[in-house]
């Protein structure tokens, strides 16, 4: 049996890879089978610590590419154990065909995605192009906005991915670096707790259940591939409500907010801003201080993005004076206008039957900062575009021209 | 690294397996004369008769595709497909899963169980060999078993690295200037056993008993087994129906298909035809080699022929240079 070491909230000066450790740690999942790559080695290098000294009691497998984590993901998953993994960027990359066939045979599986920017040129530093590569496979999406959401969204991610109205794998995104190795104030919570919140699995079709024997994974013909399909939209359209019921479950227990989305300052806004990751704590900061000059700016931040809360963003902004938005996103879309997330705002509007004036901005591609004064300039953008003026559709937030 | 000696424990003869319940249930599409299933109904003979429950792993291929049409399947043990190029990783993680939860007590069985992984050449030889490569080398209590049938055959007869030199495939078929495949055959069971696992062996499906006392070693052992079984195609070498087991037969009489075991180590060939046949016998019998009979030809046979003996020679070196004092 492992160890108890943490016996009541504990405030640790923890990077997003130590926070995503301790959670599994916490967790302590049946099997993990994960592959290093920057910038998540050093996730997998705290859990393989863990491993290595008796603190969890997970069969750990080091396999040998990412393509292999998933697949063992998978066989374990499908033999009624709880199974957890971690990767980054190329490595999520390297998963893709193997993450369709998680979500479509409704395993629960559960993942950290250090988010990193996909070659070429190959770069390893923070970017969200690889998430949103995958974000059709049918995987549930959590984004952090720091180490300690980072650590919430994983201890909240087994209940939303075993409920049985969804059965569906979870990926938590941070941004690689500036979350995942900027060392910040996390509260852990007692192991105890987070056991008893996380709960017992709950098996369903074993593949170990010899007396039982099911096959997984047959083939569909063209008579019955669409009705699978179809049921796995009905899983993630349920999915939103299971994580909203968890997210309250989380609060109650422990006192920290999770809802599809994070409003700041949208009430009585006349400009709103959307964004994804650790550049939405930025954006807080900027939103003040522009504030203090007569400029009344909100933030949505996006926390569920598969399924997307289509109806949550346009709550918010209908609620707020907005006159124009501000849409960012870390990943480009060649050849679609905007980036991923200002598809999904513009869908979001076209579902109210609402037209904004939108601005897409472009950021952090590689790795690139995005600091104070590139959200300002962006506000500037916003508030011309309220105010009639010619903006470019496509803006590229601290990019050499 | 056997639990027990296996020379203790006795496959029962014949007409005892034979009644044990079928666990690949008929009405599966997989083709006339396809040597797959026998070679998956020998396994089970074998395990049934050790009192093991098999939990599958398959890669895609003729067997998944033919045994698991949904709704149906064939299986009457749990099985899963996850895709093509990872058998042996999906099985890790069945693995993994079942040592995890025996140590929290939560199985839901008691029962003896062995995980088997189960691919064509394609899932083996080729696109899966990192994900095999990686199993092998972290050890995994599973027994690997591909049925080598030479060439892509579920998609068409696509030449894989397990395709013979010379040998007629779709993507690499005979013309004015072609011959066929270019390249020898892959040794892959001197490769897995490079691997350092505790047991490798090739069988076929036509030396049943040999078939049966290297499965039940593998079944045994603990750690990683891996099982090469020569897979008759009819469809793919243009051969006959009723001629797979015959040609099986032709195919060990001639050393194309060497039966051998590597056992923590120790090489041995396990059958040695006293008097080989020329390798022409077993390739009269296959349209896919009818283009080497041609006058003109002749040489191309005899360079089968070197390889044949290059191999042969190769693992009787092996057999003698392993062999106990």
């Amino acid at each position: 049996m492992k160890p108890e070491l943490i016996k009541e909230v504990t405030y640790v000066p923890y990077s997003g890879n130590m926070a995503a450790a301790e959670a599994m740690r916490q967790i302590n999942p049946d099997v993990v089978a994960a592959y290093p790559i920057t910038p998540q080695t050093e996730l997998m290098q705290f859990f393989a610590e863990f491993v290595a000294n008796g603190l969890v009691d997970t069969e750990y497998i080091p396999v040998e590419s990412e393509h292999s984590a998933m697949s063992a993901c998978v066989g374990a998953a499908a033999a009624g154990s709880r199974a957890m993994t971690a990767t980054a960027g190329p490595g999520l990359a390297y998963m893709w065909e193997v993450l369709g066939i998680a979500s479509g045979m409704r395993l629960p599986i559960v993942m950290t995605v250090v988010n990193r920017a996909l070659s070429a040129p190959i770069n390893i530093h923070g970017d969200q192009s690889d998430m949103m590569g995958a974000r059709d496979q049918g995987w549930i999406m959590l984004f952090s906005e720091n180490a300690e959401e980072q650590y919430d969204n994983l201890i909240q991610a087994f209940k939303i991915a075993e409920d049985e109205r969804t059965r569906l794998p979870v990926m938590v995104g941070m941004d690689g670096f500036v979350i995942s190795h900027s060392i910040e104030r996390v509260r852990l919570l007692p192991d105890k707790a987070v056991e008893e919140f996380v709960g017992e699995p709950k098996v369903m079709y074993s593949l170990l259940d010899v007396d039982n024997p099911i096959t997984h994974g047959p083939v569909a013909m063209t008579d019955s591939y669409m009705e699978f399909k179809r049921q796995q939209r009905e899983a993630m359209m349920e999915a939103y409500k299971v994580i909203r019921e968890v997210g309250e479950q989380f609060e109650e227990a422990f006192g920290r907010k999770y809802e599809h989305i994070e409003t700041y300052k949208t009430d009585d806004a006349d400009y709103i801003l959307i964004i994804i990751g650790s550049t939405a704590g930025t954006a807080k900061y900027v939103i003040d201080r522009v504030r203090e000059k007569g400029i009344k700016v909100g933030l949505i931040k996006i926390r569920t993005y598969r399924p997307f809360p289509y109806y949550d963003v346009m709550d918010a902004i209908e609620a707020s004076n907005c006159k124009a938005i501000g849409v960012f996103d870390r990943a480009e879309t060649f050849g679609a206008v905007g980036g991923p997330l200002y598809s999904d705002v513009a869908t979001a509007m076209h579902l109210r039957g609402k037209s904004y004036p939108m601005v897409s901005f472009i950021y952090g591609l590689g790795g690139r900062d995005t600091n104070v004064h590139h959200i300002e300039e962006a506000i500037d953008k916003v508030v011309q575009k309220a105010a009639g003026k010619e903006v470019p559709l496509i803006n590229y937030l601290n990019l050499n021209e | 690294m056997a639990q027990v000696s296996a020379s203790e424990i006795k496959v029962p003869p014949l007409k005892k397996l034979t009644n044990y319940p079928e666990k690949l249930a008929p009405g599966h599409r997989l083709c006339a004369g396809c040597g797959a299933s026998i070679i998956i109904r020998q396994i089970y003979m074998v395990a049934n008769a050790l009192g093991y429950e098999l939990i599958w792993a398959n890669a895609t291929g003729c067997v998944e595709v033919c045994t698991t049409i949904y709704p149906y399947t064939s299986w009457r043990s749990p099985w899963i497909h996850n895709a093509f190029e990872n058998a042996a990783a999906t099985i890790s993680g069945v693995e993994a899963a079942y040592k995890a939860l025996k140590r929290k007590g939560k199985l839901p069985t008691d029962k003896k169980v062995k995980f088997i992984a189960l691919g064509g050449d394609g899932g083996t030889y080729d696109i899966g060999f990192q994900s095999l490569s990686g199993a092998l080398e972290r050890g995994h209590d599973f027994i690997y078993v591909c049925y080598d049938n030479e060439a892509y055959m579920n998609t068409g007869i696509q030449r894989s690295s397990a395709t013979p030199k010379y040998a007629n495939t779709t993507t690499q078929p005979v013309g004015s200037k072609s011959l066929g495949k270019e390249q020898h055959k892959k040794w892959m069971p001197e490769v897995a056993a490079a691997h350092g696992i505790p047991y490798v062996a090739q069988v076929s499906p036509s030396h049943w008993k040999d078939f049966m006392e290297k499965f039940k070693k593998a079944l045994l052992t603990e750690g990683p087994s891996y099982i090469n079984a020569f897979c008759v195609c009819p469809r793919g070498w243009r051969s006959k129906e009723e001629e797979g087991i015959l040609i099986a037969k032709l195919a060990v009489e001639t050393n194309y298909w060497p039966l051998f075991e590597v056992e923590n180590g120790r090489w041995r060939v396990t059958y040695k035809p006293k008097n080989p046949k020329p390798v022409e016998e077993f390739l009269k019998r296959q349209g896919r080699f009818k283009h080497l009979f041609k006058p003109g030809n002749e040489g191309r046979i005899q360079e089968l022929q070197e390889e044949i003996n290059r191999r042969w020679e190769w693992l009787n070196k092996m057999e003698e240079m392993t062999r106990e004092e």
